[in-house]
C-alpha cells in the first residue's frame, strides 16, 4: 500500500525524559485513566495504549489559567465519576439513522461496537468501512502506520482516549476509488456514568474522494423527554487525506442535555487535496472541539463550516487550528454562533501561515447571533502570518435579532415568534446547507427550527 | 379615483405618537375612501414616515393619543401581522435585506398568512409558482430574483420593485407607499409607478408618502396633504403638489403659523 500522507513520529520517543515525581499529578484523571486501561488489549495496539498512559500520567486536566482553556472551565467534569462499559446495548436507532447511509454505517453504543446496528455488508468495493477488531490481520497492521500518529497525541484528552482504545472505526479508501455513499460513524452514548471513547481513523489514498457523517448522540436523540444522564464522551477522529484526494466532513455534535464532550478531530493533507468539514454542534452541557489542520503539501484547499446553536446554560468551545506550511494552500473558514439564554458559546480560530506557505489564500469569519442579553460570546480570530506573499482576511461580527428585521416580516403577515425563526433558521441555513448528505441537511434543519432557544426573550 | 359615497376605509382622528419619549405626531387627521389615492407630502422631519410606521404597527413608535379607525376596526389594538393580514401594506422606505431567507419562499408564507386570515386554503409551492410568474409581471421583474435571498445585494430599484411585487401579490386595501420613489433613476420610477397605476382599484386606497413632486407626474393623486411638524396643516387637489414643487414648503407653513396665531 502505497500512501502519501506521512505520519509525525512516534510520541511516545520522546517520553522517556520525565521523571517520577510528575506522575499522577492529578489523581482525578489518574482515576479516570485507571478506568480507560482496565480493559486489555494485545500487540502493538496494547504498546500504543501504555504509551500513551505514561502521558496521561505526566499531565493534568487544563484549567482555565490555561490560555487555550480560559473561558472552559472544566471544574464540573470533576464532580462526577465515569465507567467504562464493555458491553454495547441494544437500542432502537431508527430516528438516527440516515436513508443515504443505510448499507454503509457504522453503530458504537457507549463506546462499544455495535455490529447488529451497523450495516457495512454491501459496501462498493475499494473502501473499508469495519471496526477495527474484525479487520484482518493484515489492515490492521496498516492502520497501525497511522492510528494515534497525528499531530498533537500528546494532548491530555487525546492521549487519554489513545490509552483506552479497545476498537475504531475505521474507513480506508483505497487509490483512486470514488465513493458516492456517505459512510455514517454514528456513536450513541447516554448511560449515566459512563465515558465513551470513540476513536475513529480515516485514511484517504490518493486521488480518493469520500464523503463522512461523524455523529455523536444520545440514545433516543437530543429531543428526548426522558430524564438526561451525566456521562462523558472524549472522542478523537483522525483523518489523512492523500495526495489529490477529497474528503468531505459533516461532524454532528448532539449529546444530551447534562453530558460533557471533548472532541478532536486532526486532519492531515498531502497535496494537492481538499479537505471539507461542516462542523455542528447542538448539544451537550458542556463541548469543546478541537479541530487541527495540518497541511503537509503544497496547493491543499481546506474548507472549514461550523454552526454552533445552544441554549439553556449549555457551553460550547471550538478550537480550530490551521497550520499551513507549503505555498499556494487555500483555507477558507466560517464559524457561526447562535446563543440564546444563558449559554456560552467560545471560538477560537487560528490559522498559521509562515514563510514557506507563500500565496496562500486565507479567509476566516465568525459570526456569532445573541438572543438573550444573558448569553456570551468569546470569539478569537487569531490570524499568524509571517510570508510576506499571502491573500489572508478575517473578521468577527456579533449581532442580535433586529427589530427592524422582525418588523419587515410582521408588516407582511408573519407572526413575531415565526419572523425569529425564520430568521434564526435563514442564520443557520447558510452552514446546514452546505452539507452534502440530503437527509441530515433536512434532519438538521428540523432541529434546528424546533430548538428551545428560539422562544422570546423579553 | 374619487368615488361619490364609497366605503371609508381609513379613518385618523386626533392622532398623536412619540418616539423615544419625543413627540412627532401632534393631531393627525385623515380619512381616505376607496378607490382613492392620497400623496402626503412635506419636508424632512414632518412625521410623514413616522405616521406610515405607526399605521403598519411598528413597536419603536408609542402612540399617545387619538384613534385610527380600518374598515371599521380599532388598527390601533392590532399587531402588526394582524394589521397586514387584515388589508394594510406598507411598502419599506428601506427595504431590509434578509440574508438565508430566499424571497421566493418569503413571499409564499407571506402570501399564505393572507390567505389563512381571509379563510381561504394555503396553496402548494406548484400553484404559488405560477401565481408569482403573472405577478412579476407587473414590476418587470426578472424571475431570477426569486431564488435570491430577500433583498441581498438588490440594487435600490429592485427592492422598491421586490416591495411592489409583494403589494401586488397580498392584494392590500390599502397600500401605504413610504418614500417609495427617493433614490430611484427614471426608468425605475416609470416601472414602480406603471406597477402602482395597475394595481389601483376602485376596491382598494394608496396613500403616497413623498418628498418629491415627481412621482406625482407618474402616479395621479386625488388628494394632496402637506403634513409639518406632526400635522397635517394643508390638504388640496393634484395642482397643490404643483404649487409646492414651484413655491417649496415655506410659504404653506407661514399661512398656517398665521392662522393659528389669531
Amino acid at each position: 500500500m502505497t500512501i502519501q500522507v506521512s505520519p509525525s513520529p512516534n510520541p511516545n520517543s520522546n517520553a522517556v525524559s520525565l521523571t517520577s515525581a510528575l506522575l499522577d499529578r492529578d489523581d482525578y484523571l489518574t482515576g479516570l485513566l485507571n478506568q480507560v486501561i482496565a480493559t486489555k488489549t494485545e500487540g502493538w495496539l496494547q504498546d500504543l495504549r501504555q504509551s500513551a498512559a505514561s502521558w496521561v500520567r505526566h499531565s493534568t486536566i487544563p484549567t482555565t489559567r490555561e490560555e487555550e482553556w480560559r473561558f472552559t472551565d472544566l471544574s464540573s467534569l470533576r464532580q462526577f465519576q465515569f465507567n467504562v462499559e464493555t458491553q454495547s446495548i441494544q437500542t432502537d436507532i431508527s430516528s438516527l439513522t440516515l436513508s443515504e447511509a443505510a448499507n454503509s454505517r457504522l453503530v458504537f453504543v457507549n463506546g462499544v461496537f455495535a455490529p447488529e446496528l451497523s450495516a457495512v455488508a454491501h459496501l462498493p468495493s475499494g473502501i473499508v468501512v469495519s471496526n477495527l477488531a474484525s479487520l484482518p490481520v493484515v489492515e490492521q497492521e496498516s492502520v497501525q502506520q497511522y492510528l494515534a500518529q497525528a499531530e498533537g497525541a500528546q494532548e491530555v484528552f487525546t492521549a487519554l482516549n489513545t490509552a483506552g482504545i479497545t476498537d475504531v472505526a475505521v474507513v480506508w479508501v483505497k487509490k483512486n476509488v470514488v465513493v458516492e455513499t456517505p459512510i455514517h460513524l454514528l456513536f450513541i452514548s447516554g448511560e449515566t456514568a459512563t465515558i465513551s471513547q470513540p476513536r475513529c481513523l480515516v485514511v484517504a489514498e490518493s486521488g480518493s474522494q469520500v464523503s463522512l457523517v461523524e455523529e455523536y448522540t444520545n440514545r433516543r436523540g437530543a429531543e428526548s423527554a426522558e430524564e438526561e444522564g451525566v456521562y462523558f464522551t472524549n472522542a478523537v477522529t483522525e483523518i489523512w487525506v492523500g495526495d489529490n484526494a477529497q474528503v468531505n466532513h459533516t461532524r454532528v455534535e448532539r449529546e444530551g442535555a447534562e453530558a460533557f464532550h471533548i472532541g478532536k478531530t486532526a486532519i492531515a493533507q498531502a497535496r494537492d487535496s481538499r479537505y471539507t468539514c461542516h462542523a455542528i454542534t447542538l448539544g451537550a452541557k458542556l463541548s469543546r472541539h478541537n479541530l487541527e489542520i495540518l497541511q503537509t503539501g503544497e496547493q491543499t484547499e481546506t474548507t472549514l463550516n461550523g454552526l454552533t446553536m445552544i441554549s439553556g446554560k449549555q457551553l460550547a468551545d471550538t478550537h480550530s487550528a490551521i497550520a499551513l506550511n507549503y505555498p499556494h494552500g487555500i483555507s477558507k473558514q466560517l464559524h457561526k454562533c447562535i446563543v440564546g439564554d444563558r449559554a456560552h458559546a467560545v471560538f477560537n480560530g487560528k490559522v498559521f501561515v509562515p514563510k514557506p506557505a507563500q500565496l496562500t489564500n486565507a479567509t476566516q469569519m465568525n459570526r456569532n447571533l445573541l438572543l438573550s442579553s444573558k448569553a456570551r460570546i468569546d470569539t478569537k480570530p487569531q490570524l499568524e502570518i509571517t510570508a510576506d506573499n499571502v491573500k489572508c482576511a478575517h473578521g468577527a461580527t456579533v449581532s442580535q435579532l433586529e427589530d427592524d428585521e422582525i418588523f419587515y416580516l410582521q408588516s407582511r403577515g408573519i407572526d413575531e415568534n415565526d419572523a425569529r425563526k425564520l430568521l434564526i433558521n435563514a442564520f443557520a441555513a447558510e452552514v446546514i446547507n452546505q452539507i452534502p448528505v440530503t437527509s441530515l441537511r433536512e434532519i438538521l434543519l428540523n432541529t434546528v427550527n424546533n430548538l428551545k432557544s428560539i422562544s422570546l426573550d423579553s | 379615483m374619487i368615488i361619490e359615497n364609497s366605503e371609508v376605509v381609513l379613518s385618523v382622528r386626533d392622532l398623536t405618537a412619540n418616539v423615544d419619549g419625543t413627540p412627532i405626531l401632534k393631531g393627525v387627521n385623515l380619512d381616505v375612501r376607496s378607490g382613492e389615492i392620497h400623496a402626503i407630502m412635506g419636508p424632512n422631519g414632518s412625521g410623514k414616515s413616522t405616521f406610515s410606521k405607526v399605521l403598519a404597527g411598528h413597536p419603536a413608535y408609542e402612540v399617545t393619543g387619538g384613534e385610527v379607525i380600518f374598515q371599521g376596526q380599532n388598527l390601533l389594538e392590532l399587531e402588526p401581522e394582524e394589521r397586514a393580514r387584515s388589508g394594510v401594506f406598507l411598502a419599506f422606505q428601506y427595504p431590509l435585506e434578509i440574508p438565508g431567507v430566499s424571497n421566493l419562499d418569503f413571499l409564499r408564507v407571506a402570501y399564505n398568512s393572507r390567505r389563512k386570515a381571509q379563510g381561504l386554503e394555503e396553496i402548494d409551492a406548484f400553484d404559488f409558482d405560477d401565481l408569482i410568474e403573472e405577478k412579476l409581471d407587473v414590476v418587470k421583474m426578472n424571475p431570477s430574483f426569486l431564488s435570491r435571498s430577500l433583498n441581498e445585494g438588490f440594487s435600490g430599484g429592485e427592492k422598491k420593485r421586490n416591495e411592489i411585487l409583494q403589494m401586488a401579490l397580498l392584494e392590500p386595501k390599502l397600500g401605504i407607499l413610504d418614500e417609495t420613489d427617493s433614490g430611484l433613476d427614471i426608468d425605475a420610477l416609470r416601472i414602480v409607478a406603471n406597477g402602482v397605476n395597475q394595481l389601483a382599484s376602485p376596491e382598494n386606497s394608496t396613500i403616497l408618502i413623498t418628498h418629491y413632486q415627481r412621482l406625482l407626474d407618474y402616479i395621479v393623486p386625488d388628494f394632496v396633504h402637506v403634513m409639518a411638524n406632526g400635522q397635517i396643516i394643508t390638504s388640496g387637489g393634484k395642482e397643490l403638489a404643483l404649487e409646492l414643487e414651484s413655491r417649496g414648503y415655506d410659504w404653506v407653513l407661514e399661512e398656517f403659523a398665521a392662522e393659528v396665531g389669531v
